[in-house]
Formats: structure tokens, C-alpha cells, sequence
């Protein structure tokens, strides 16, 4: 290879290096250190390395984080059940409609996810056009309610991050050499052995990658439990945003902040370990 | 997928049942998508309602009026130019040195390549809610007041990662002999970098770019924590369910979807041109076709220099 | 190249995962600028609670008029065409630029916060903030611009008792009210059948699942306070324990739906919830006749929403000009008509009381009853049962919002 100006590749690093530390690294730090400290607006805020403020808010908060993580948890494995049929089918049969379908997918999120959610709580009102006439024909019992109930927060959770799970999904799958399938089926494996031993251990740094994609943002998300929850819904997001806005109580709501990375950090590295890591560096080659 | 190729096995032809699973999974993929669009259809439906009051939700009758006055609300026209315009500038700004740094990451080796390799990582996998937490944090120990610069900045940071690693799996794939075809004819790096590095990967960058314009605009809880008293289009609309969200709302929503939509039907229009087949995934592009027109007239140009 | 292009799609969902990352002397010097750096703290602004006149005068003596002004407010506090702006600029020549930026009263402290506390300007010049613990707030920390009565001439020839000199801006120091509301109940009358008078009603397992309360600390605590039959403007931590412990029953056994903001006017208009806490404004505009509202026999919160100009503003003149000019009654009429809440300036009701007898048609209806209407202009029974919220010291919020704000998170 003929010899490059040594200094070229940090100088093509360093607008992007920078202004990550500043913008990402940086706040991160601040918002640790800011969660030490006591004090309120009035009186300001001053570092005393107050670790109460973890224990008292993960004494008082601690099941937010635990339903949060469980709604994550139950959207992560819809999106992954209701992903990899379409993907399969997309990558395998599509055919020259493979763009298309594709395509077709991941048409709604052209829309803003804001208004999407807005959209899906107009679709689930208790008198709307789709329960109200489920209701007067007797289908569903009079005091039934979509909205406002955990299944409307888990639904929207899935809906509004499924293309995070399908495209990694479809990719992996799209790079598998269908002679290897059609080398199964002519070696007299059957449908079930084929998915189990052939697709599915191919495609797993796709899963891994969707996985990730869809259960750490999920997880953190408040916004559909805002518009589509109940009280009994509320998921640490909410929380950290009152916290913020409402109350500007900082230091409780930075160390909510950086519990539920660290969590979800600690998630991602357990979960890339199980899998091993050569698995995640070939999730996309 | 190649057809079947007929065989003498003792073991009868597969395809008819797998034709059946077929059009069973067809048909879900079918739903699937349908599902998803549900939506999206109410929204654009209830764009046309001719509702009186606040309320848009229950049917009303047809009418086009709404888009007749899409603009008459001031601040609702004032966060969607709000939007557009940042969309706009963080692309420009994220698109510049996000291709830089996939450029580098792509192809040479330094030190701190692995560290730039994990702030990247982190910065996708980081949930929004504390990168805007963290932001705020530091905007207000600091005092920095929030507004159109902090919303800028902010958006420029979440998306550089992306475009990076577009450009970056662009770049990987590149045969560098083709720039050091043209070195050895004279070019100097800037003039490489513009007629030969340049059209190869911007497809990757074009990837990159759209990508970027769409996080941006679509953006909500980063936007939220940095806006100070600066709407956008998503806080308007979050903002406006309180009282009842007025149609031209949803109007507007119809509007990006549409625009949306024709903008990448046409991206895809112009990129079929340039592929080879189907059949191994559509990788065959510019890239790898060192005889394409493109790449050739640039080596020339730059030899002339 | 498309979005469905897998080189793309490769390169989007590449998470990878370095080996060799930040050297760890690297991480920790890195972590030690960053300490420092945040170790400063974030300065606490002390407070004033009296407005001296030298004070007044120090302000004002650099202030001069300019002609423009910037104004945030509430959505649906002004007429879709802005006439009232329109009126104003045409009388005044001053220019108005008007935004409904404020959605809910905290998150708006919150916004305005740090550029306050820097001395920086907030691109406002008034704003209508609601009297309650983030007013005070602003007060304690010396946001608020003090106000120069010379200027509010019709203030205090026009404006009514009630809203002169209240509890929480005694003198009308910092603010003037805008426009007052009763908070009470709404109900939708196509899914209840009964007549709807009290708060118990609210706590009726019943309609278990169809009631919604709001989620504003200082709202909720209000209704608690009143179930128990507690004066809530004299009411002692001890009051809001129990009301607290009223509401999480109430929570806890289904019975409330949501915790809403502003959207219950969405809720309860579509039959989500049947009952709820809801602003009287709110239900007079609706144009569905099913949806009534009522001023419980316990009692309603009277709020106001009040003009103050922050301190930073690059208008204030120009500001106080408007806020004075507003309490013209020929001036008020057409907002009130409009807002349909309470006007502090009572002359208006004979305003529109004359316009109605002119009017013909669907507008004389619409303005005979407004005029007669006890939600824009309650009768003395009513104001009687109104009371305001309390007025709480920093101490006395973070006790407050202690024990009344985890119930609407689900604690």
C-alpha cells in the first residue's frame, strides 16, 4: 500500500472524536457526578458524594426499573417472534420482490414515532373504530379496555421498534447460502431440524444484534407508557423525565439515569459473553 | 434463490410442501405489514375529517379543507420549519465528518482506533433518555441555555455514529488498488479523495445521509430534555395531545410520509441501474466494478493534474 | 444504493464490540477532568420576598418602550385568528409575537430555570405562569420582573376584588391574573346516568376503571384534602398523609383509570373515563353536549393563571403596557368570549351580556350563555366553595411533593 500522511487518520477523527467527547462522554461524566451531589434549586447544588441518593431511589423506585426491564424484556421476544417469519420468508422466497417487501415493512416508520403513537392510541379507544363495534356485537365484555392497560404499553413498544429487530434479523439471513438449506433437506433433515440446526445458529449474530437493538431502547423508553399507560404502567422513564421537568430534582435523576445504563450496559456485555464475541463480530462482516 | 435442480433421490419432491408453508408465511408476511400500516392509514384518514370542534376521533364526513389550511397555525408551520431546517444542518454537519470518521476507521490502522470502535458502539446501544438526561445534566451545571444551538448539537452528536459505520462497511469493501492506481498516476490526495475514494463510497455516505435527516426529524426524547423553549415538530405534536391534536397534524404527517416515500422510491429507482443481479444481494455496485465509467473517468481526471 | 441494500443494513446493525479499548490510566484521567469540572456544584440563587419601591424604581428607571414583544402562553388562551393581538397591535402599535409554548406549569419552570439563573434573556417578554409551587418558585428566586403600578392604571380601576392582591402575590408585586378556572368534575352524561354532585363520587368503586384524576401534585392533593373535608389553604402535613392515603386506595383498588395532564378533555369526550377532575374552560368549549361539569359540594380548586414578566426581558415596557391594556372590559370581552374562563375583570359580563341582546342567530345563543354561564362568571354560593392551594415554603414542597407526587407514578 502506498504511504499515507501518518497524521491522516486522526485528523479525519477528529471533528467526530470530539465532538462525541464533548457531547456524550462529558455529560456522562457530569451526570455521575451530579448524582452525588445534594441540594435544590434555590439553595443550588453542592458535591457531597451523596450515595443516598442511589439507595433511596432504588428503594423507593426499584420495581419501576423491574417492570421496565420486563416490558422490555416481553416487547424484545414479540419483535423477535412476530420478525423472523417475515424475515425468513423476505430473505428466502422474496424473490426480485425482496426490495419491495422489505420496503413495505418499514413504510410506517416514514411517520413520525410521536405521531405513530398518537396514531395508536386513536386506533385502541375503548369507543373507537375498532373496539366500539367489537363491543356492541358482544365480542368483547362491556368493561374491556385496551388502553391504558400494560398489553397497550408492551404492543406499542413492540410496534415502534420492530424494524430494529427485523432488519438485523433479515440481513443475517439474507447472507446464509441457500445451497447450505437445500444441502439439509437432501441430507433427509426435516423442517423443524433445518431451522433448529441450520438457520437459526446462522442467523444468531442477527438476533443478537436485534436484540440489543430493541430490548436496551425498549426498555428506556417513557414515551409510550405515557401516551398509552395507567398509573400501574408507569416505567422508569417516566420517572426520570418527572424528575427532571417536574421536580428538578437532579441528583435523584441523574442517578436513575445511570443505574438504568449501567443495567443495561451490564445486559449487553452478559449477553455478548453467552453468545461468545466472535459470534457479534461476524453479526455483520 | 436458484430453482430447485431435479435429482434422482429416493426422497419425494419437497417443493409442493414447502409451497404450501410458502404461501402460509406469505400470508403473514402480508399481515405483518398490514398491521404495521394500520396506524398510519388512521392517521392519513383522519386528515380528511371534516370534524368541528377539538376532538378528532370520531368520523365526521369528508373534506379536503384541512389542506387547504395546513399552515394557519403559526407555531405548529414554525416547529415543522424548526425541524426541517435542524434536520437540515445537523445532516450537512453529521454527514462531513461522520464520513471522515468511517473513512478512517474503514481503512487505516491507529492507535485509538478502538476506543473511536467503542464510542461509536456505545453511542447507538446508549438509550435516549440518558444521553438526554446526561446532556441536561451538563447544559445545566454549565448554565448553557437551551435552544435551537443545543437541539443542533445534540442531534449531530446521535448521528454521527450512524453514518460512520454506513461508510465505514462501505469502505471495508473497497479494492484500494484502484487509488493507488490512481497515486501512481499522479493525483494528489485531495484529488483522489474527490474522484475516485469519493464516488465509491457514496452510495454508503447517501445511506449515511438519509439516515441521519431521518433520526433527526423524527426525533423526540433527546430533542425534548435539549429544546429549552424551542419546538419541533414531535414536541408540538406530544405537546398538542393535551388539548386535542388539530388535523392539520395529521395532514402534515400524510405530507413527510408521501415525500418520504418518493424519495427513496426514486433512490431505489436510480440504484437498480446500477446493480448487477438479484441473486447475490445486490452488493455489485460501484464498488466493485473497477471498469464502471465513473471510476475510470476519475483516474483519468486525475491524471491530468 | 437503497435502504434495503444489505451493505447498508450490515453496516447500520454493526455493534462491535472492541478488544483493546481506553487504556485504564487514559479512563481515569479522563474521569478525573470530568469530576472536576462537575465538582463546582451548580450556585444556588437566594430569594426576596418583599418588592421595595426602590426596587421598582431601580428596575424601571433603564426601561424604555420599543416596540415589539414577545409573549408566551397556554394553548387555547387565545383565538385561533388572534384578534385580541390584532386589537392590541392596531391600538398600540406594538408588535406581538405570540406563542403557546407552555403545556404544563413544571416542565416550563424547568425550561426557563437555567437561563434565568444565568441572567440570560428566555426569548419572552410575558408569560402566564399558573399561581402555584413553580410561581413561587420563580418568586423565591428573584425570576420575576417587580411590577411598576404606575402602569396598571385599568388594573386597578377594572380589575375585580378577588383578584387583587392575592395570597400568593400579595400587593400584585410580581403578576396580574389572566384568566381564573374551577377545577371540578366533568362527566360524560352518555355513560352516566346519575347526577354527579361530589367528590366521593370520584372514589365510587362503581365506576371503578372510569374515573380519572389529574396528575398535578397540587390538583390531586386539592380533591383529597376536600374528600376529607379539609380546608386544603389551612391544611398541615399531617392532612396530606391522610388524603394521600385516600388517594393510593383510591389507586390501588382500580378505581382511577389514568393520571391525566390536559388530555382527560380527550378521555372523557370519547368515553374512556366517565367521570374525572377537569378544568371548567375546558368543558364549556367542548361542543359535545354530553360532557357536563360541576363544582363539587366539598368544594373546587380556583386557580389562576397570571401575566408576569421575567426579569430578563428585553421588552418589559412594552409588556406592561399589554397587561394593563387587557384590563380594558371593551378589550377583555372578546378574549373571554373566546376563552371561556374566568375573566378577572367583571365589568365584561355586561360586555357580553349586550352583545347577545344585538346578536342574532347561533351567536346570540352562544353569548347569552356565556353571559349567564356560572362557570365564566361563578355566583357568590359558588365562590364560596372554592379554595386555592396552599401556599408551601421549599421545605414545605419537598414534603409535599413527597408525599403526593409517587401516587400518580404507582407508588
Amino acid at each position: 500500500m502506498a504511504r499515507r500522511g501518518r497524521f491522516t487518520p486522526y485528523l479525519m477523527i477528529l471533528p467526530s472524536g470530539l465532538w462525541l467527547t464533548a457531547l456524550f462522554v462529558i455529560p456522562l461524566v457530569v451526570m455521575v457526578s451530579l448524582s452525588l451531589q445534594t441540594g435544590n434549586l434555590i439553595d443550588g447544588f453542592r458535591q457531597t458524594l451523596h450515595w443516598q441518593n442511589y439507595t433511596e431511589s432504588l428503594d423507593t423506585y426499584g420495581d419501576k426499573f423491574v417492570r421496565s426491564l420486563w416490558y422490555g424484556l416481553l416487547a424484545t421476544v414479540a419483535c423477535l417472534v412476530l420478525s423472523y417469519p417475515a424475515a425468513y420468508w423476505i430473505a428466502f422466497r422474496g424473490g426480485h420482490t425482496k426490495s419491495t417487501y422489505l420496503f413495505l415493512l418499514l413504510l410506517p416508520y416514514f411517520v413520525p414515532f410521536v405521531l405513530r403513537t398518537v396514531s395508536w392510541k386513536l386506533v385502541l379507544t375503548d369507543n373507537g373504530q375498532i373496539l366500539g363495534p367489537l363491543r356492541d356485537h358482544g365480542l368483547v365484555p362491556a368493561g374491556f379496555h385496551v388502553l391504558d392497560t400494560g398489553f397497550a404499553v408492551v404492543s406499542g413498544l413492540a410496534y415502534n421498534f420492530l424494524p430494529f429487530m427485523v432488519l438485523p434479523i433479515y440481513v443475517a439471513l439474507e447472507r446464509i447460502d441457500p445451497r447450505l438449506v437445500e444441502a439439509a433437506y437432501d441430507l433427509y433433515a426435516s423442517r423443524t431440524q433445518v431451522f433448529g440446526r441450520v438457520l437459526l445458529p446462522l442467523s444468531l449474530p442477527g438476533v443478537f444484534a436485534g436484540v440489543v437493538m430493541t430490548f436496551v431502547p425498549a426498555s428506556a423508553d417513557y414515551v409510550n407508557a405515557e401516551v398509552l399507560g395507567g398509573p400501574r404502567n408507569t416505567m422508569i422513564g417516566n420517572v426520570i423525565q418527572s424528575e427532571y421537568f417536574g421536580n428538578s430534582a437532579y441528583p435523584v435523576a441523574s442517578a436513575l439515569s445511570f443505574v438504568l445504563m449501567a443495567i443495561l450496559l451490564l445486559g449487553i456485555v452478559i449477553y455478548a459473553r453467552a453468545l461468545g464475541t466472535r459470534g457479534v463480530l461476524e453479526a455483520a462482516g | 434463490m436458484m430453482p430447485p435442480r431435479p435429482r434422482a433421490s429416493k426422497r419425494p419432491l419437497a417443493v409442493p410442501r414447502r409451497g404450501r408453508r410458502v404461501a402460509g408465511l406469505h400470508i403473514y408476511t402480508l399481515l405483518l405489514i398490514a398491521w404495521l400500516l394500520l396506524p398510519i392509514v388512521i392517521m392519513m384518514m383522519f386528515g380528511f375529517n371534516d370534524t368541528r370542534g377539538k376532538q378528532n376521533f370520531r368520523w365526521e364526513g369528508f373534506t379536503l379543507r384541512w389542506y387547504r389550511h395546513v399552515f394557519d397555525k403559526d407555531d405548529l408551520t414554525a416547529a415543522v420549519v424548526n425541524s426541517l431546517t435542524i434536520a437540515l444542518f445537523s445532516t450537512l454537519v453529521t454527514t462531513v465528518i461522520g464520513t471522515f470518521a468511517g473513512l478512517a476507521l474503514g481503512r487505516y490502522r491507529f492507535r485509538g482506533k478502538g476506543a473511536m470502535n467503542l464510542l461509536l458502539f456505545l453511542t447507538i446501544s446508549c438509550p435516549e433518555i440518558v444521553m438526554g438526561a446526561s446532556l441536561l445534566s451538563m447544559f445545566v451545571t454549565l448554565t448553557v441555555p437551551r435552544g435551537y444551538l443545543t437541539i443542533l448539537v445534540a442531534h449531530v452528536m446521535f448521528s454521527i455514529a450512524f453514518v460512520a459505520v454506513t461508510v465505514r462497511a462501505r469502505v471495508v469493501r473497497l479494492d484500494p488498488a484502484l487509488e493507488e492506481a490512481a497515486q501512481d498516476l499522479g493525483a494528489g490526495p485531495w484529488t483522489r479523495f474527490r474522484l475516485v475514494t469519493l464516488p465509491m463510497i457514496m452510495p454508503g455516505v447517501a445511506a449515511g445521509a438519509l439516515l441521519a435527516f431521518v433520526l433527526s426529524i423524527d426525533d423526540y426524547v433527546i430533542t425534548s430534555f435539549t429544546s429549552g423553549a424551542t419546538v419541533t415538530f414531535p414536541l408540538w405534536i406530544y405537546g398538542s395531545t393535551r388539548t386535542g391534536m388539530p388535523p392539520q397534524v395529521n395532514v402534515i404527517g400524510t405530507l413527510i410520509f408521501v415525500v418520504g416515500v418518493l424519495i427513496t422510491v426514486v433512490i431505489a429507482r436510480r440504484s437498480v441501474r446500477v446493480r448487477t443481479s438479484p441473486a447475490d444481494g445486490g452488493g455489485a455496485d460501484l464498488a466493485e466494478r473497477p471498469n464502471s465509467p465513473t471510476v475510470s473517468r476519475g483516474i483519468r481526471r486525475s491524471c491530468r493534474r | 444504493m437503497t435502504i434495503t441494500d444489505p451493505a447498508f443494513l450490515r453496516g447500520l446493525v454493526r455493534p462491535r464490540m472492541a478488544r483493546s479499548t481506553v487504556s485504564r490510566r487514559q479512563a481515569v484521567q479522563l474521569l478525573g477532568a470530568g469530576l472536576a469540572l462537575a465538582a463546582c456544584g451548580i450556585e444556588g440563587q437566594g430569594g426576596q420576598e418583599k418588592v421595595s419601591q426602590t426596587d421598582v424604581q431601580r428596575y424601571w428607571s433603564s426601561k424604555a418602550r420599543t416596540g415589539r414583544l414577545s409573549w408566551a402562553n397556554w394553548p387555547g388562551y387565545m383565538q385561533d385568528d388572534h384578534e385580541t393581538i390584532k386589537a392590541f397591535e392596531k391600538a398600540t402599535g406594538i408588535k406581538v409575537s405570540y406563542k403557546e409554548v407552555i403545556q404544563e406549569t413544571g416542565p416550563w419552570f424547568g425550561k426557563i430555570q437555567a437561563p434565568l439563573a444565568a441572567g440570560q434573556s428566555i426569548g419572552f417578554d410575558l408569560m402566564v405562569m399558573t399561581n402555584g409551587i413553580q410561581l413561587e418558585k420563580c418568586r423565591q428566586l428573584g425570576y420575576l420582573a417587580p411590577l411598576d403600578r404606575s402602569r396598571l392604571g385599568n388594573f386597578a380601576a377594572h380589575a375585580g376584588p378577588g383578584f387583587k392582591n392575592p395570597p400568593w402575590d400579595p400587593g400584585n408585586s410580581f403578576t396580574v391574573p389572566y384568566q381564573s378556572g374551577i377545577t371540578g368534575i366533568a362527566y360524560n352524561t352518555r355513560y352516566v346516568k346519575d347526577e354527579i354532585t361530589s367528590i366521593a363520587q370520584l372514589f365510587d368503586p362503581a365506576y371503578s376503571g372510569k374515573i380519572g384524576m389529574m396528575g398535578d401534585s397540587q390538583e390531586l392533593g386539592n380533591f383529597g384534602m376536600f374528600l376529607l373535608g379539609v380546608d386544603p389553604e389551612k391544611s398541615t402535613p399531617a392532612d396530606w398523609e391522610r388524603a394521600a392515603a385516600k388517594l393510593r386506595e383510591q389507586r390501588d383498588k382500580g378505581i382511577v383509570r389514568k393520571y391525566y395532564n390536559q388530555d382527560y378533555v380527550d378521555a372523557v369526550s370519547k368515553g374512556d373515563v366517565w367521570l374525572t377532575m377537569a378544568w371548567s374552560g375546558d368543558v364549556y368549549s367542548l361542543t359535545s353536549p354530553d360532557v357536563r361539569f360541576v363544582v363539587p359540594k366539598e368544594g373546587g380548586t380556583l386557580w389562576t393563571d397570571n401575566m408576569c414578566i421575567p426579569k430578563t426581558a428585553e421588552n418589559p415596557v412594552d409588556a406592561m403596557t399589554l397587561m394593563d391594556w387587557l384590563y380594558m372590559p371593551a378589550n377583555n370581552a372578546p378574549l373571554t368570549e373566546f376563552v371561556n374562563y374566568i375573566t378577572p375583570v367583571p365589568a365584561t359580563k355586561q360586555i357580553v351580556a349586550a352583545d347577545a341582546a344585538k346578536a342574532t342567530g347561533n351567536d346570540r345563543r352562544d353569548l347569552t350563555r356565556l353571559s349567564t354561564s356560572p362557570l365564566v362568571f361563578p355566583s357568590e354560593t359558588d365562590l364560596a366553595r372554592l379554595r386555592y392551594y396552599r401556599r408551601l415554603t421549599q421545605a414545605e414542597e419537598t414534603k409535599y411533593q413527597g408525599v403526593f407526587g409517587p401516587i400518580t407514578k404507582g407508588s
